[in-house]
């Protein structure tokens, strides 16, 4: 097949993997300013499978949609690092509070301002929130058939694609039309590295927010390249009703959060010498815990 | 009508573990909220299903029985489920947090504008009071589970829309039989009400279903290790021990991103949830991603060269410091007394 549109839907998350001590304020709620923004893993495995379809079908563009504050715009510069075309970021304050439901009305309604389309894909979750949601969810909206956790593309026949996916007591392979929603699973190959030639080209993209915050001119230069401009839509731009957004579009609530205490048990301290090792092994033989 | 609902997964004809957990947890809650507890289940030659069901509390079993339901496919599953719940009006709906239920329970929130809580570790029924309306919600769905990567426990719930859908994970509720005797009634579903040719249109070319080849979730003695181990090949001490001891390894997320173990080794939330009697962790820090699946544990060892990791603070025993030096003790010493 030749010249496939395909949009990837990324996150950029707070890594909570490496979460250290000052990554809760004192009140219980989260610092994000402490821990670093990087691009979701998983949606870097769904980037990596749309460039490696590009590899092989010329003429295929690559479009990355992210929604987040307007810094989301970073993982959109790394991904047209790797070989994506363009991106945009869905940026609005409305969008504040959304939870999956309320993500994936957004998302579907930015993808169908992208339409027509062939492949929808995005990592199967994000490390923030690990609940797998927004893909299916995405699917649902646009009326699309979904093939979750996705870890390699087989082959294209006509319209149709085959996909093996990773299932937890094994594998499957599947075929389905297109257009379709595809979800990725972190089996899926890495993300390749940055390329020297798109990172010289996109290293100047920026955001309209991204310029606010910038005392260089880049006007003239995104006028002379238009390539450089990372286009930013609002709420209006999607055309999205306000109601389905936010909290009032979002019908989980938080009830309440708990920072992590954990309740203590009664405890034995050992150290890690012969005689405490030893005694220990005796009473778990003792009380029959081993042997 | 407001009832709760159990989406029942199918293996080999068999009832999946996790159904039969959660319809264990769903007779709890049914008895809670004085309704009944109702059970869907989707597939192909289900004469035998009901039975397997019923002794777990279910008043109802809706069951479509049709050839093209099995294997599992999203579209036919989730029209049937979501007209299903569009007549019956649930109050609240449960999955496994499998490939299946992470799949079907999200289009179904989507389709039906509700709220859904992946991977819960808990589910408790309480009342709600909104802080700026004041409006009082009575007998909510709390849907309890760790977030942003477990430096938090959240409460999830769904004041205004029905029903309330959550995941849970397989191992997280106890499978209790309520009774061998308890009688439910069966009412046949047909199908082709709700399924359309386009429901059809993702074929299924092959499937190695392979049955798991490590088996952590049963293991009496488990030795799990975390990033602390430091190196895939530290994990052989932790093999050594467990070979000695009669136990299996396994690992905290941690380590499996640290690429020292496999993921299906993993326990926690995202992973496995294990009861063992005794469980050696070995330098874990102790998130509560990682405690909430093993903390029902009979017995905690916590090895750590850390004081102040979370984990020894729900440790039986802690023994500080290095444990290359500390399990091939345990080894010897083991060997030493038992011989």
């Amino acid at each position: 097949m030749k010249g496939l549109k395909i949009i990837v839907l990324a996150k950029q998350v707070p890594d909570t993997r490496n979460v250290g001590r000052d990554a809760m304020k004192a009140d219980g709620t989260v610092n994000r300013a402490a821990l670093p923004a990087i691009f979701n893993p998983e949606d870097l495995n769904a980037l990596e499978l749309a460039l490696r379809i590009k590899d092989n079908n010329p003429g295929t563009t690559i479009t990355v949609l992210t929604m987040g504050p307007g810094r989301a715009a970073e993982i959109i510069r790394e991904a047209m690092y790797r070989g994506a075309d363009k991106g945009y970021v869905i940026t609005d304050r409305k969008f504040a509070g959304s939870d999956t439901l309320a993500t994936s009305y957004a998302l579907a309604l930015a993808v169908k301002k992208l339409a027509p389309f062939h492949i929808v894909i995005a990592g199967r979750q994000a490390i923030d929130g690990d609940t797998a949601q927004v893909g299916p969810q995405v699917a649902e909206k646009l009326g699309l058939p979904q093939i979750t956790y996705a870890e390699e593309i087989l082959s294209f026949r006509k319209e149709e694609i085959t996909v093996k996916r990773r299932l937890e007591r094994g594998v499957e392979t599947v075929s389905a039309p297109m257009p379709l929603v595809i979800t990725v699973h972190s089996s899926a190959p890495e993300c390749r590295a940055r390329h020297a030639k798109y990172t010289i080209k996109y290293k100047r993209a920026r955001s309209l927010s991204e310029l606010q915050d910038t005392s260089e001119d880049y006007l003239q230069l995104q006028k002379d390249r238009p390539y450089l401009v990372i286009q930013e839509w609002s709420v209006d731009d999607i055309g999205a009703d306000v109601e389905q957004l936010g909290l009032s579009g979002s019908p989980t609530k938080v009830r309440k959060i708990e920072n992590v205490v954990f309740a203590g048990r009664e405890s034995r301290l050992l150290s890690s010498s012969d005689d405490d090792i030893e005694d220990l092994m005796k009473e778990l033989i003792t009380n029959h815990t081993v042997g | 009508m407001h009832n709760i609902f159990v989406y029942c997964e199918i293996e080999d004809g068999q009832i999946a573990e996790v159904s039969l957990e959660l319809l264990s947890k769903g007779r709890f809650l049914a008895n809670r909220l004085k309704c009944k507890l109702e059970a869907v289940v989707l597939g192909d030659k289900l004469d035998n299903i009901g039975k397997q069901i019923m002794p777990y509390g279910a008043d109802v079993i809706h069951i479509a029985d049709d050839k093209r339901l099995y294997p599992y496919m999203t579209l036919p599953h989730s029209a049937i489920v979501k007209g299903i719940f569009e007549e019956e009006k649930p109050q609240i709906g449960l999955f496994g947090a499998t490939s299946i239920g992470r799949d079907l329970a999200p289009r179904i929130a989507s389709a039906l504008k509700c709220g859904l809580t992946a991977d819960c570790t808990a589910l408790e029924i309480g009342n709600h009071t909104e802080n700026k309306t004041k409006k009082e919600y009575r007998d909510l769905l709390y849907q309890i589970r760790p977030a942003f990567g477990g430096n938090i426990i959240a409460t999830i719930i769904n004041p205004d829309t029905r029903p309330q859908l959550a995941t849970v994970r397989e191992g997280v509720m106890k499978k209790e039989m309520l009774s061998p005797d308890h009688k439910g009634v069966v009412k046949n579903v047909d199908p082709g009400k709700w399924l359309k040719d386009e429901d059809f249109v993702i074929r299924i070319i092959e499937r190695h279903i392979e049955s798991r080849k490590v088996n952590i979730k049963n293991a009496g003695i488990i030795v799990s290790g975390g990033y602390g181990v430091g190196s895939r090949e530290n994990f052989q001490l932790l093999y050594d021990l467990a070979g000695v001891l009669g136990g299996e390894v396994a690992g905290s997320r941690a380590a499996v991103d640290g690429g020292f173990i496999d993921h299906e080794r993993q326990v926690g939330q995202t992973g496995v949830t294990v009861r063992p009697k005794l469980y050696i962790a070995c330098g874990i820090s102790g998130q509560i991603q990682h405690r909430a699946g093993m903390d029902q544990s009979a017995i905690i060892i916590s090895i750590n060269n850390d004081p102040d990791a979370p984990i020894n603070q729900i440790a039986d025993y802690t023994i500080i410091g290095d444990l290359t030096e500390i399990i091939p003790k345990m080894i010897k010493y083991y060997q030493k007394n038992t011989k």
